[in-house]
This record gives C-alpha cells, structure tokens and sequence, in this order.
C-alpha cells in the first residue's frame, strides 16, 4: 500500500497573542508546528505501516523552512520527504495551492492521499477536497476511524448530528480530523536520521506539469481585499438590575455574539 | 469569462432526511438582501429525493425561483452525486454568486464544486457585503479569529462563498410571495468517485471533554450545591454547550474533576464561556481567560472574575438563569422549520 500525506506547517494559533494596545498580531517567537489535523492523518498512515507495511510519502507546499516539519515527520517514521517550493506558488489561494499539489501528486504513485481537515492558520477546509477533485478521486472529509480492508477502506465520517460508515474503493483521499488519535513522538534514532542523513526532496516549477498561470498569486481567483484586526479586547460592561432585565442582557449579549 | 453574462444569486438548500436545514433559509434572507441590492434573481436549488414538498416553503422565505434536483442518487448526502447536482445546476442558470452553509455538507460539497468549475471559494464568512463595483465582499476569521479578512474574487464567476451557520438571519415567512418552482431533470453519471454510505447513526450525546467544547457553563461555589447545578445544564441544553466547574465546586464534591476549569484543571478556550457563582481566583482565571466572550454572574460587584468578562452581571445565578432559559426556548423554537 502506498500513502501519500500532505502536511502543512503552521504557526502555533494557540501561541499567537494580540497586542492589548493595538489589537494587533504579535508573532515573533510564536512557534511553527505540523497542523493538527494533518498530525493526525501522518500518524493514522503511520499505523497503517506498522500493520500492513505501506510505504509512505510526506508532502508539504510551503518557503524553503517547511522543511523542519518534512524532518519532523521523518523522525516519526515515514520513508520518503518531499518540499514543494518555488516563488512561483507563493501568495496561492486554496485553489492554486490544490492545483499545484495535484500536480505534484501525479508523479507519485498512490493507492491513498491523506490531508488534514483544516489548518489552523486559515480554517479553510478546502484544499483536500479540490486536491481529490483535480485527481479524479472519491474523497471523504472529516474521518475519525480508518480501517483498511484489502483493496478498498470503511471509514466513520462525522456530521455535526451524528456520523456515516462509508465504503470506499481505493485509489481515494480522505481528510482527517486531530481527534482521531494520539499522534506518536519522533523516535531518537529517527530524530538523528532526520538530522544526518535524510536529505530532503525539493521540487520546485520545474518538476511539476503544471500551468504557472493556474498557481501561485497569478492562479489565484480569489484575493485578499483587506484584513484587520477585531481590535484590543474592550473593558467589560457590568451591569444592575432586575434578575428578568439582567436575564435580557445576558441574551442580547448572546445575539450581538452570534451564538444564538 | 465574460462576467456580464452571469447574473442571479444561488443558495444551495442542503437537506438531512428530508428536512430543510435553517442555515438554508439564513441564506436565503442574506440572498434576498444581495439580490435585492443587485437587481437579480434569488435562485434556491434543492437536489434530494421527492423534496417538491419544500418548493413553496422556500419561496415563502424568499427565493423567486427554487430549482428542485430530484433523483434517488440524492437521498442523502455524498460528494459525488450532489457536486453533479449543483455543478449542472450553475451551469444552466449562470449566477454572479453561490451561498452555501458551511456545515459539514456545505464544506466538503463546496470546494468540491469550485474546483469543477473553476472558480473562487471563501470559507466559513461571517460577513457579506456588495461593493460599489458590484462585486462580493466575503469576510472570515483566520488565525483561530485573531484576525479578519474580506475576500474578493474579482475575474472569476460564479463568487463562492460558504457561511457560518447561525450568522445571517432568515426573513419572516410569507405566504404571499410568489415564485417559480421547476424540476431540473438530472442523470447521475455513475463514475469511479462513487462511495458507498453503509450506515448513518444519530449521535446526540454531548462530547465529553471540556477542551473540546466551543460553549462552556461553569459553576463555583456560588451555586450553592450540586442540587443547584440544574439551572446550568438547562442552559447548557438550550445552547448546545458543555457544564464545567471552579475548584471550589468540585471540591465541594458537585462535580467530577474531570470538568474542572483552572491550573489545577483543564485550560479551555471556549467561544463562550459562563461563569456562574465563580470568585475569579487566579488559579481559575489562567484556565478560562483565553475565552472568546466571556459572561459572568455573581452576587458579590466586587468579585475578581468582573475583570476579566466582556458582560459582568451582578445578581443572583438562580434568579437569573431561568429567565435566560425561557428567552432561549423562545428563539430556538422559533428555529423550527414548519414544513
């Protein structure tokens, strides 16, 4: 069996803080992890391996220091690391950056793709599904079980009301979610292969077969308009008052929220 | 692309057992607001399987033409069939904008639609606006909510977006709007992205960790007893959360320490988080502060936990939460879609 996982390094969002002055990102120090969801499915393909013997690929799109996490899962135990980098996919969109994985996919032999649900950086969801869709694969978000089964998989699919048992013929893509294990720690001899002999695989435009207009900035249909940030957390409000006027503000408080 | 020559705003009407989903009807009364201000049609499309019941219940909430997708391959979800339904659908009807909710449908059925037909797709928006050049100001959250960006997709038709559930508000349902209501006929191409659905189980139980939960109810030792933490529960069922407890409550005995919030405990960083009875000690505030809102009650005005919450509500937990109960079972009933 062979596996491909896509990873992407991520600051870690838990670490991030706003400045109070300025409600502003404060990002020096915060540091860069493997996303989540995307350490979860390395470690779902890692319990493959240990089971059945699949072969596994990591691939991960991202500046030329992406490769800490590439290092980082070979430590864990998989068998080949693959950087795509290139200025040429830089400033993507979630659509470039599917075309410009798929891309890359091609040229790897594959009976399983396995991304994370979403980073945490962007929350997007969206470039597993695309990946599958420019493959031509059947694709399965939010996995929590994975059992293989010979030449296909059953998968437990989440819903926010429940979840589906699905069959699936490989070869497919499923995106994973971080509840779906404990992912395991880097072994020490695998830390050391990682840091002495492993020599990354860079792929950059060249490599790939793909349309430079379709990635990157350029390929990109959607862009960035304006961000902000919500502002410095305001001093709370207290207020008095009759426990049914109270009761009111609570729930305007809650309207004004969102949260109903 | 000629861009002119796409017009109307779409919603996608997503359906579980049959029954219209309420982040459908939210966008369609954020679609009738965009449409409005376009000059455009509302279109709704609905793929399912014998849903021409739904027809006239999505024109009473706003769409002038609802375009039901019928065939046995729609029953339930799975991403093949409906990526066919809703991707046949665009192409017939060409709109400037497709709304879809951003469930756990809406976010796999999406990107997998846009990437068929070639177009932009903004996530999970929480804000829509048109722009003086008529264009879709999709804003979202990113970096776990510290920030926020508006998305334009500028060259590209139809604009794509997915939304938040529970942000937008539906209209008021009236019979006397009159629409179009027609059958796309559809054939399923069976193709090898086909899966196949063994089993779907309803799951109602309530995730059990703490961390995990977006909305927490957290009790102290205000509450008095463990008799008393019945309030909470009720207002974490009315608000779909989890009920959590300080040090003081759990070690009082009225909660197991698996819920307890504080160095001692769990840190948790919830989108709401409800402090009921609770002092504020430090130790309890280093596990909650991180909180998204923050609404706490407590008898004493000078009580620490004020300082660190958004709303600080200086009264009785008892005599407070049931009025809360009795306003959130008015609006969730009023949720309830007639059919």
């Amino acid at each position: 069996m062979k596996i491909v996982v896509c990873i992407k390094q991520v600051p870690d969002t838990n670490e991030v803080k706003l400045d109070p002055k300025t409600g502003t990102l404060i990002r020096e120090g915060v540091p860069s992890i493997i996303n989540p969801d995307d350490k979860a499915g390395l470690e779902a393909a890692l319990r493959l391996k240990d089971e059945f013997g699949a072969h596994i690929t990591v691939l991960t799109m991202g500046p030329p220091q992406a490769k800490v996490a590439l290092q980082e899962a070979y430590a864990m135990g998989v068998d080949r690391v693959i950087l795509l980098t290139d200025r040429v996919f830089a400033g993507a969109d979630t659509l470039a950056t599917s075309t410009t994985i798929a891309a890359a996919l091609s040229k790897i032999e594959y009976d399983l793709v396995i991304t994370g649900r979403q980073a945490i950086d962007g929350d997007t969801a969206q470039v597993g599904p695309q990946i599958a869709e420019h493959l031509c694969l059947p694709q399965i978000s939010y996995v929590s079980v994975f059992e293989h089964h010979g030449d296909h998989a059953i998968v437990k699919r989440i819903f926010e009301d429940g979840f589906q048992k699905i069959k699936v013929n490989y070869p497919c893509l499923i995106t994973t979610l971080s509840e779906m294990n404990e992912a395991r720690y880097m072994s020490v001899k695998g830390i050391i292969a990682a840091h002495r002999e492993l020599e990354v695989e860079t792929w950059t435009y060249a490599d790939i077969d793909a349309d430079a207009l379709k990635m990157g900035l350029k390929g990109s249909p959607t862009k960035v308009n304006k961000s902000f940030t919500k502002g410095a957390k305001q001093a709370g409000k207290i207020i008095e008052g009759t426990p049914k006027e109270l009761a009111n503000a609570i729930v305007d408080k809650l309207k004004e929220k969102f949260i109903v | 692309m000629n861009i002119s020559e796409y017009s109307g705003v779409m919603v996608f009407i997503e359906q579980r057992t049959n029954h219209v989903q309420n982040v459908s009807l939210e966008l369609l009364g954020k679609g009738r607001k965009i449409a409005d201000e376009l000059g455009v049609q509302l279109i709704a499309v609905l793929p399912g399987h014998q849903v021409d019941k739904h027809g006239r219940l999505l024109v009473e909430y706003g769409a002038d033409k609802v375009i039901l997708v019928d065939d046995v391959a729609l029953e339930s979800y799975t991403t093949e069939p409906y990526t066919q339904a809703v991707v046949k659908a665009i192409r017939e009807t060409n709109p400037e904008v497709v709304l879809v909710g951003a469930t756990s449908i809406g976010r796999d059925l999406a990107p997998r639609v846009s990437a068929r037909i070639k177009t932009g797709l903004t996530a999970d928006c929480t804000s829509l606006d048109i722009s003086e050049d008529r264009m879709l100001l999709m804003t979202r959250p990113a970096f776990g909510g510290n920030i926020m960006a508006t998305i334009i997709c500028p060259d590209h038709r139809p604009q794509m977006s997915t939304v938040r559930p529970g942000v937008m508000t539906k209209m008021e349902r009236s019979s006397d709007r009159t629409g179009e209501i027609v059958t796309m006929p559809i054939t399923i191409e069976k193709n090898r992205q086909f899966v196949e659905v063994l089993s779907f189980e309803k799951e109602t139980e309530a995730r059990q960790d703490i961390q995990e939960a977006t909305i927490l109810i957290s009790g102290g030792r205000g509450v008095g007893s463990a008799e008393n933490f019945k309030s909470l529960y009720a207002l974490s069922d009315e608000l779909g959360g989890m009920v959590s407890a300080s040090r003081a409550a759990v070690d009082s005995g009225w909660m197991d320490h698996d819920r307890q919030v504080g160095q001692t405990g769990k840190t948790v960083r919830p989108d709401l988080y409800f402090a009921c009875g609770i002092s504020g000690a430090i130790q309890h505030v280093a596990g909650m502060e991180e909180a998204e809102l923050i609404i706490a009650i407590n008898k004493d005005k000078n009580s620490k936990i004020f300082e660190v919450a958004d709303l600080g509500v200086v009264g009785d937990v008892h005599k407070i939460l049931p009025f809360v109960v009795e306003e959130l079972k008015k609006i969730n009933a009023s949720k309830q879609i007639e059919d």
